[in-house]
């Protein structure tokens, strides 16, 4: 399981030049979403499958008394499949107005980061993740790939 | 846009409305001062904000039509039809404008002069010979452009209308602005820094008579209907909250919160109800148009129509009013046109000159029952029945077992029209087909009955509301769905020692219910529902469940289900697009416990089902000799003694056919059938077929490679295990064997193929296939 290290998360006042940023695990790896684009941050809710619809396509919860569907993030960035993981969190995005429920491993710390440090991400990334991410970024040890909102919500 | 003017746009779109019928009341009543002072009252106000929002061309239209009300109420002209028609169509040019204005911002640079001289002459008493003869002239001898037509969407629009905003679009795309919409556009301008700066808000700025409105008008507010939608949802999820606090309630004895929670939801219900009945509109105001219209298409038809219309009080959802109002008109103005005879008709047919059109609306058990009825002549079925044929709906052979009903149901189907002529006002055979579709799409229902010769009733049934449906809640595995209730005829208990089984018609399952074969969709299997050995399948016996019986539109068919949940009030939520696999789902919602459920489209369902009739097409090894199995059995007569069997698998249809139009083809009678010739064969030592009468045939093949096997009567369909007990030596009876407890002659369907098909110098059925 993935355990997001305690990372300087500082308290800014001052926001030019930097992006703060949700970050979660899914399948060992670590991403990171901006977080304006972050409603809610949930413990996995009760799911109802939706027949026919799409692999990723977990099903649809009832977020106070909104549908919203659930995206399968595992679903979504493995394409066959890589299992699912016991202890389970949504990450509720809003595209359009429109709120949608990411079901990822772990929800971990927010970050700030200078915009400076987001590097472009590696041309070498399996093309389904390349689709999804615009940069990447050192976070000590470990990368961690920034999640294109936009393109993760085309499904 | 500027608020004041999006502001003058609606309300002087809804005075229109209004205008529209009180002139049509006061061209009745001529002498009623009332209704005249209060037409004078409206364009007056129409006139004076014009001035002062700058919109010149509206000005000076409606003060010209302001000049000859002026008249009328003067007393100095007496009116006439013609000056009235001439009015109304100042009313139709305004609301031309001011359409143009809310699309495109500016009036547009139509040409008013001729419009506002025949005004200004009416005005001036120049009516009587000169002027009335042009005036009359002038109505019907412009009909393309006063006349209503159907736009290519289907529903008709006045040609004037569409003209105009043509014309008007037209000219702001192409013509490079002349000086006069410049100025208008300071004026504008100017009014509108004036106002700003003031905050002055319309109805305040209006004219003294304008003021003067009805008491009730200023107790009234206008709220976004956005707003209101949003209301709407809050009070719905608290109606949920409610539910589900309740049943907390309801499991803890001697609870603190009993008290508080059960005036909570006391006042949620009436927070509900109120909000409810924000939404609420009178029917009148979908109805307000017609009264126009109906003088208008008497006139251009030359016929007397009395329109009476009772219950315009009824209440509806505002959404659904909105959507019938479209269907309803095009069904007046059917009736008007097809309906009604023309006065000389009516009075050879012995009825009063003037026809009537009835429309009366009221509430039923959670619906609202529409009405159209007119005492004109009826549909004439044996008409339908021609135009069936011609349009190829029907094979005459279908036509000759239908009832009348039943071949009236075709006016409801696509390109269908039997007005004798196209006139403007109907008979392109754009029409009920839409209709139909339209009011089903709301979840309502159309039905009709006719007499001919005494007229015809149409009766649509359309929920209150669309945000709160009934439905019934209905389990496949684990999960449960919503079905809407209005759809739902009844619910079936099938299992292997009820009354009621599933059969399959070869892997595709069917009800027998009450003398007809139902088509049905398996829902588990339809929605890829995993839940191992339950589920109905093909043969297997041990299903146990329900069958929901429902209908759409004229089509009937079943649902299989697991079982039946609830009975529930549900909010209806559109799906997101994201979700996909839409084509069964109609939106979702959330029930009292709190979890989302589907709510399932029964026109998905629907095309399901004529899907899987293409399935239903025999299989292609027909010349294998009958073998054991336990499947349907189709038990027969034939004019030697004995009962024959056959596995229903292997009959295509059972056709009745009228032997006056079998023709002989090389010594074999034959008959068309779905332009084919399809040889009809007896069993063997019978003789030939007989020449007249009804001739009862099993087809055997498919559509390519069929004959027709001629047999008195059907006895039974029966489940059963066809086995052969002793073989034949007679060709086209496999043998015989025991079924229900009898003995019969198993009959090989694949025997009659082969001798028909290979007279008919056709491809082998094999290849066919």
């Amino acid at each position: 399981m993935t355990v997001i290290t305690n990372h300087a998360v500082r308290s800014t006042a001052h926001t030019g030049g930097t992006e703060q940023l949700v970050t979660f695990g899914v399948g060992g790896q670590i991403f990171g979403l901006s977080a304006l684009r972050v409603r809610d941050v949930l413990r996995q809710q009760p799911l109802t499958p939706i027949p026919l619809a799409k692999p990723e396509i977990a099903g649809a919860i009832n977020l106070r008394g909104h549908i919203v569907p659930a995206i399968d993030m595992r679903a979504r960035l493995w394409k066959d499949g890589a299992g699912t993981s016991e202890r389970k969190m949504c990450v509720v995005v809003e595209k359009d107005g429109e709120p949608y429920c990411l079901i990822v491993d772990s929800v971990g710390d927010v970050l700030t980061v200078e915009l400076a440090n987001i590097e472009s991400a590696p041309s070498s990334l399996p093309p389904e993740w390349a689709g999804v991410t615009r940069g990447l970024y050192r976070m000590g040890e470990r990368l961690l790939l920034l999640i294109d909102e936009e393109a993760l919500l085309k499904i | 846009m500027d608020d004041l003017i999006v502001e003058f746009i609606a309300e002087t779109t809804e005075n229109l409305s209004v205008l529209d019928q009180e002139l049509v009341r006061f061209e009745k009543a001529p002498d009623d001062k009332h209704i005249l002072s209060n037409i004078f009252r409206m364009l007056h106000t129409i006139k004076g904000t014009c001035g002062f929002l700058g919109l010149p061309r509206l000005e000076k239209v409606a003060h010209a039509g302001e000049d000859v009300l002026g008249k009328f109420r003067d007393g100095v002209l007496a009116p006439s039809p013609e000056s009235v028609t001439l009015v109304l169509k100042c009313i139709d040019r305004i609301r031309a404008i001011v359409d143009s204005l809310a699309t495109t911002s500016v009036e547009g640079d139509g040409d008013d002069g001729e419009l506002i001289a025949q005004l200004r002459a009416t005005a001036d008493g120049e009516t009587p010979p000169a002027a009335g003869a042009a005036q009359a002239g002038a109505s019907p001898s412009a009909p393309s452009a006063a006349g209503p037509t159907l736009s290519d969407e289907g529903f008709p629009v006045a040609a004037e209308l569409l003209e105009e905003v043509a014309r008007s679009q037209g000219a702001v795309l192409t013509v490079v602005a002349p000086s006069a919409p410049a100025a208008k556009a300071d004026a504008a301008d100017l009014a509108k820094s004036d106002l700003a700066k003031s905050e002055a808000h319309a109805p305040e700025s209006r004219p003294a008579d304008g003021a003067a409105k009805d008491k009730a008008a200023s107790q009234t507010i206008r709220v976004s209907v956005d707003v209101l939608e949003n209301l709407m949802t809050l009070v719905s999820e608290m109606v949920l909250t409610r539910n589900q606090l309740l049943q907390l309630i309801r499991s803890s004895e001697d609870s603190v919160f009993k008290e508080p929670v059960e005036r909570l939801s006391r006042t949620t219900s009436e927070l509900q109800e109120g909000v409810m009945k924000t939404r609420m509109q009178p029917i009148g105001n979908a109805w307000s148009k017609l009264p126009r219209i109906v003088r208008d298409l008497a006139n251009e038809l030359g016929k007397k129509i009395n329109l009476e219309m009772h219950g315009e009080e009824t209440e509806l959802d505002r959404q659904v009013l909105e959507l019938i109002q479209d269907p309803l008109t095009h069904m007046v103005r059917n009736s008007a046109d097809h309906g009604l005879e023309r006065p000389e008709e009516r009075a050879v047919a012995g009825k009063q000159e003037a026809g009537t059109i009835r429309l009366s609306a009221f509430h039923e058990g959670g619906h609202v029952i529409i009405e159209i009825a007119d005492n004109g002549r009826g549909l004439d079925t044996e008409k339908i029945r021609v135009k069936a044929i011609e349009r190829g709906l029907a094979t005459q052979e279908e036509l000759d077992g239908m009832s009348d009903d039943q071949v009236n149901q075709f006016i409801m189907r696509a390109g269908f029209s039997t007005a004798q002529a196209v006139t403007k006002v109907s008979g392109r055979g754009v029409g009920m087909d839409v209709v139909r579709s339209n009011i089903e799409k709301i979840g309502g229902t159309i039905e009709f009955r006719s007499t001919f010769g005494a007229g015809s009733t149409f009766s649509i049934k359309i929920p209150l509301t669309l945000a709160i449906i009934s439905s019934l809640i209905v389990q496949s595995g684990e999960q449960r769905f919503a079905l809407p209730q209005i759809a739902v005829n009844e619910v079936v208990r099938v299992s292997e020692r009820s009354e009621h089984k599933i059969e399959s018609l070869n892997g595709t399952p069917v009800l027998r219910l009450r003398e007809n074969i139902l088509p049905l969709a398996n829902l588990s299997e339809l929605l890829r529902i995993n839940r191992g050995s339950r589920s109905w399948q093909p043969g297997a016996n041990t299903f146990e469940g329900y069958v929901v019986v429902c209908r759409n539109g004229s089509q009937v068919m079943g649902v299989i289900v697991d079982a039946i949940v609830a009975s529930e009030e549900i909010v209806v939520k559109p799906l997101s697009g994201i979700l996909g696999g839409a084509t069964y789902f109609s939106g979702n919602t959330i029930l009292g416990d709190g979890k989302v459920i589907l709510i399932l489209d029964l026109n998905g369902l629907f095309s399901s089902i004529s899907a899987d009739a293409e399935k239903m097409q025999p299989e292609d090894t027909f010349a294998d000799a009958v073998e054991p199995t336990g499947e349907s059995v189709l038990l027969f007569r034939t004019l030697a003694a004995g009962v024959k069997a056959v596995p229903l698998s292997r009959v295509h249809r059972i056709e009745s056919f009228d032997m006056a139009k079998a023709e002989t083809a090389q010594g074999e009678t034959v008959v068309q059938y779905r332009d084919r010739l399809l040889p009809l064969l007896s069993l063997d030592g019978e003789g030939g077929v007989r020449q007249d009468g009804r001739q009862i045939a099993l087809v055997f093949g498919s559509n390519d490679a069929a004959v027709g096997l001629v047999i008195q009567s059907i006895v039974d369909i029966v489940q059963a295990d066809l086995v052969l007990q002793k073989a034949s030596r007679m060709p086209g009876v496999a043998g015989s064997g025991i079924v229900a407890g009898h003995a019969v002659d198993i009959v090989d369907a694949g025997y009659f193929v082969e001798r028909g098909t290979s007279d008919l110098m056709l491809e082998p059925y094999g290849a066919a296939a």
